[in-house]
């Protein structure tokens, strides 16, 4: 590579760590798709408006102390299509999105509210499905959902029910969970096989007349935190990779940390059908959401120990070390590809799969 | 994944690698150009480069069926996707691909009725179950999907669906390449030919590159093993003198290629005097459009589009990327005004562009040579 080229790829650097501007007239479904245009929303809309330090760091829950209890807050909407699909629903999902968003902060999920915007029309049979597996699923989870709201909107102007879940936990561990703590020579954990809610979903649609028996992989992440939590202090950073998928939230990372990911392809967790699915869309799997999987930032000497300990937990079975973080190319996530040779893994642009959670 | 594992080996490109690396003669310099898109999305996403010599230099070519879309045929679809009584198909890549008044994806947000289709019977279908509907599909590509069109076409006629209009912009592969051989500012050594065109035209049309130009091709599949064997073949021909058209996707081309697929092109479509491609300009018989007997289906015969030539933006260099006279961080606004998320040239957009495939894959500081691996 010439000095010239090298001087091109710094500039670029430079370019994709200011903070950018807004210049979309319109919102479009990329904005939704939890890549760099929903990135530039959050950041230089609603964070530029509603601004302050609870809200800055972009957490997945904001936290804060109140008469001596560390306390945490996070909120969530479901425009999932189809409402029921296989491994679990709109109900479901509505719990679990939320209930993890806390647990990757470390916080134990105390309580829910649940918002429902209904369309005039919507089957009342079908609320009650997904008011039940909401049940069920705070139930598993140990919350409760403590309030609510409802709406309806005139038919059309929805599209059967959207869901919007708030929640509240408490922080009982020391462990600080931040970009902050986590250092060249850490190790990157996945909780087990990527991409199955998305790919699930997808095929749930039935658009693509593609046979696969493949179930979202949605479910409560709390316990499995918690089991690691307990196992190892050296878990530097959580985060459920949901939309967006793994290269997402490794890019945010790896720009926060100011530090490089580098993952390796023959490491990664991925079913076959996942596989063949992606190859036929065109899509990679890396992007792809998930619903119950956890991705962990671990000192490198508790590496075996936090893969131990995840294994030992029922959805974490298949947890595998699928990549290290290093010092240099600061901000970039690599992949070592397992043909031998090795590319970026950037921030999605666009959106493959829209209306996945 | 059976059939697909076998082609992505590491082991056998390993042994392959040090193959070509005999083949090298140093001092040299190798441009190869792989004309097909796909080809420039297999050789990025799989780190192909990192297996290869540094005298060797994959050069990306013009086969990228988004990327040669000028940008007055976009704001001509724009302007049919935005009439209110019509239902406006296209594969997803071309609803961010930039006219000269913006994107299909923005039109979208502005309230036209425009849906992303994987394959043409997707827009048909549509089309059925809305009867009430102009659907209209926006047709790319090269000779790879103008069969799929063409088949569509036969069914609307078979099922006499009166609602369902083609906007035809495919375009044929031979005189872009032909266009590439005549331009005076390139130095190619070889080509890698396109697998998925060659499975419909076959390999006898490529005859002229090596008995006219004199400059051998390798028609190559889409895997990165094929890719490197590709490459491995070319490098030999040149090293004993040969120049010649080889097909290394036996598995799937055939030298006739697929008459079936070539007669329903030919009944439904026939060549237009000429055609714009992006960044290369006009090419004469470089394109399709719907013969007569099918103009109750022809999107360009229902509406009236504005028609006009949008000239790319002055900073845009795609057309020298796309000919492979320049690399793409070569390019002034590559990266940096130019991004994936707001794309000036088509280039960036699709992700068999040369420049999103560069800018999402490759912009990764390397030393080719040290990471080199000869067993």
């Amino acid at each position: 590579m010439d000095q010239r080229e090298r001087r091109v790829l710094e500039a670029i650097e430079l370019r994709r760590r200011k903070p950018a501007k807004l210049r979309d007239e319109r919102v479009t479904l990329a904005h939704g798709a939890g890549g760099k245009a929903t990135q530039v929303l959050v950041s230089a809309l609603f964070l530029d408006e509603l601004r302050n330090p609870l809200l800055e760091p972009l957490a997945d829950s904001a936290l804060f102390q109140e008469g001596g209890t560390r306390l945490a807050f996070t909120t969530d909407s479901f425009v999932v299509k189809p409402l029921f699909f296989p491994g679990g629903d709109i109900g479901s999902l509505a719990v679990h999105g939320t209930v993890n968003d806390l647990a990757v902060v470390g916080a134990r999920p105390l309580y829910l509210s649940a918002g429902f915007i209904v369309e005039e029309g919507f089957p009342t049979a079908d609320l009650r499905r997904i008011a039940a597996s909401m049940a069920r699923a705070a139930r598993e989870a140990g919350i409760a959902v403590a309030t609510g709201d409802t709406k309806v909107v005139e038919r059309g102007k929805g599209d059967g029910v959207y869901v919007n879940t708030a929640g509240v936990g408490v922080l009982e561990r020391d462990n600080e969970l931040s970009p902050a703590r986590v250092r060249p020579g850490d190790r990157v954990i996945v909780s087990g096989s990527l991409g199955d809610h998305g790919v699930a979903i997808m095929i749930a649609r039935g658009e693509l007349e593609l046979e696969v028996e493949l179930e979202s992989d949605t479910a409560p992440l709390a316990g499995l935190v918690d089991t690691l939590l307990e196992a190892v202090d050296g878990v530097r950073w959580l985060r459920d990779p949901t939309r967006g998928g793994l290269a997402t939230v490794l890019n945010e990372l790896a720009l926060a940390a100011d530090v490089a990911v580098r993952l390796d392809e023959d490491a990664l967790p991925l079913r076959p059908e996942v596989v063949g699915a992606c190859e036929i869309l065109g899509i990679d799997p890396l992007y792809v959401a998930n619903e119950g999987k956890l991705v962990a930032v671990v000192a490198p000497e508790d590496a075996d120990a936090a893969l131990a300990a995840l294994r030992s937990h029922p959805l974490g079975r298949e947890a595998a070390l699928a990549g290290e973080v290093q010092a240099q190319p600061q901000g970039l996530v690599l992949l070592d590809t397992a043909f031998g040779g090795s590319r970026i893994v950037d921030m999605l642009v666009g959106d493959p799969l829209p209306r996945i959670c | 994944m059976r059939f697909v594992d076998e082609y992505r080996s590491a082991q056998v490109a390993r042994r392959l690698a040090a193959e070509i690396a005999g083949l090298v003669d140093s001092g040299r310099t190798y441009q190869l150009m792989e004309v097909c898109g796909g080809h420039t999305h297999t050789i990025y996403k799989h780190g192909i480069e990192d297996l290869l010599p540094a005298e060797v230099d994959l050069v990306h070519g013009p086969g990228c069926p988004v990327c040669v879309i000028p940008m007055g045929r976009v704001d001509d679809a724009i302007a049919i996707a935005d009439r209110p009584e019509v239902t406006f198909t296209t594969f997803g890549d071309m609803m961010r691909v930039p006219g000269g008044s913006g994107s299909l994806l923005e039109a979208k947000s502005r309230g036209a009725d425009v849906r992303m289709v994987y394959s043409p019977l997707d827009a048909l279908k549509i089309a059925r179950q809305s009867p009430d509907r102009e659907v209209v599909f926006l047709a790319i590509g090269f000779e790879t999907t103008a069969p799929s069109t063409a088949l569509t076409l036969l069914r609307a006629r078979a099922e006499g669906i009166a609602n369902f209009y083609v906007f035809c912009n495919h375009v044929t592969i031979i005189p872009a390449i032909r266009a590439i051989l005549d331009s005076p500012d390139l130095r190619l050594d070889g080509f890698i030919g396109p697998g998925h065109v060659s499975t419909v035209i076959g390999t006898r049309p490529y005859r002229f590159i090596a008995d006219e130009h004199g400059k051998p091709l390798v028609v190559s599949g889409f895997e990165p093993l094929d890719v490197l064997q590709a490459v491995y073949m070319v490098l030999r021909q040149l090293a004993e003198g040969r120049c010649e058209i080889e097909n290394q996707y036996t598995r799937v081309v055939r030298e006739e290629g697929n008459p079936r697929a070539l007669e329903a092109i030919a009944e439904t479509m026939e060549l237009r005097t000429t055609f714009e491609w992006r960044g290369l300009g006009f090419i004469s018989q470089s394109a399709l459009r719907l013969r007569d007997a099918f103009a109750e289906w022809d999107a360009e015969l229902r509406y009236e589009v504005p028609g006009v030539r949008v000239a790319d933006p002055k900073a845009c260099q795609c057309g020298e990327v796309l000919k492979g006279v320049i690399k793409p961080w070569e390019c002034k606004v590559f990266g940096t005004a130019c991004t994936p998320e707001r794309p000036i040239g088509t280039c960036m957009v699709s992700s068999e562009g040369a420049c999103a495939a560069y800018y999402n894959y490759g912009r990764l500081s390397r030393n080719r040579e040290s990471r080199l691996v000869v067993t």
